[in-house]
């Protein structure tokens, strides 16, 4: 519409979360460069960790460290990032199974170009130096040789 | 087990681009000559401002603009007490619904220039426009109303309008 105005119309919401006993002591691990899981009721761990078992419900509480290296389980790639993304050069977002981790955690993954992406390849995580205890504290995962 | 009252911030920001219509920006550039556009609905005469391409209750396309004064009717109001972020103005501040003299359904605007708890229903009100340098396609080039001093409006005057 040539004859129609436009404008910007940002909205924002100021929200603080928080997060729990689980994900806050995988989120303050994070400032160590330790990723934690919880152990189900079933014996699998799950990363990152939950509350309450999936399964049944009930509550738990057995966090256990794993690696910050494992296999990507399935990925996209983002030919074009958004200013919201992770990374400024084209990545992939990835479902990354952490060694001594029985569920995937996802992250980006930082390859150079889509013929580096295969599932099943092995990635490491690449730690921000000022970590706050965040997600972002792992910039990326990076492909391992 | 840690800390378990660990807070981490999430805000949430989404950009848009708001795209006004083509009645809209009729109605927005009018407001940078400090008038006020509605519209009437051939079917109902009612006259809604800000002015629209259709009636929303008859569902036919809108006739001719019709200007309409920027001095009405309080209908109703509320006090807001309560600050919030993001707040234009410091609360306590009255927010009304305010029936322009010639329309038929209220604009929402700011009350001020009188204490709130004198805010009322009937309450006469005339718009206060930024100076013509500061103008903008917004409602915000109005800054508020303010009372004229005019006798309240009767309940009759405006009781199909709330």
């Amino acid at each position: 519409m040539a004859d129609a105005l436009t404008a910007p119309h940002i909205l924002e919401y100021p929200y603080t979360r928080s997060v729990g006993p689980i994900l806050a002591a995988f989120f303050t691990a994070l400032k160590d460069r330790r990723i934690l899981g919880v152990r189900a009721a079933d014996g699998r761990v799950l990363v990152p960790p939950q509350e309450y078992d999936p399964e049944t419900g009930a509550t738990l509480e057995d966090l256990v460290q794993v690696a910050d290296a494992g296999v990507v389980t399935t990925w996209a790639w983002v030919a074009e990032p958004r200013p919201k993304h992770p990374l400024r050069e084209p990545f992939a977002f990835a479902l990354v199974r952490l060694d001594g981790a029985d569920t995937a955690l996802l992250h980006a993954v930082a390859a150079h170009g889509i013929d580096a992406m295969t599932t099943g390849m092995r990635v490491r995580a690449r730690w921000r130096e000022d970590r706050s205890g965040d997600i972002t504290d792992i910039l990326c995962f990076e492909p391992l040789p | 087990m840690s800390d378990p009252y660990v807070v981490v911030p999430r805000p949430v920001r989404l950009d848009y681009t708001y795209t006004a219509g083509t009645a809209s920006s009729r109605f927005l550039r009018a407001i940078m000559q400090r008038r006020l556009l509605g519209s009437r609905c051939p079917s109902c005469a009612k006259v809604y401002v800000p002015l629209r391409a259709s009636c929303p209750t008859c569902g036919v396309e809108m006739g001719d603009d019709v200007e309409v004064s920027d001095r009405g009717i309080v209908t109703t109001f509320c006090i807001v007490n309560i600050p919030f972020p993001g707040m234009a103005v410091k609360p306590p501040f009255a927010a009304a619904s305010v029936l322009l003299d010639d329309a038929d359904i209220p604009i929402f605007h700011l009350i001020q220039e009188l204490p709130v708890e004198e805010v009322r229903m009937g309450l006469r009100v005339e718009a206060v426009w930024r100076p013509d340098d500061e103008l903008e396609p917004s409602m915000e080039s109005i800054r508020h109303f303010r009372p004229t001093g005019e006798p309240d409006a009767p309940f009759e005057r405006y009781k199909d309008h709330l």
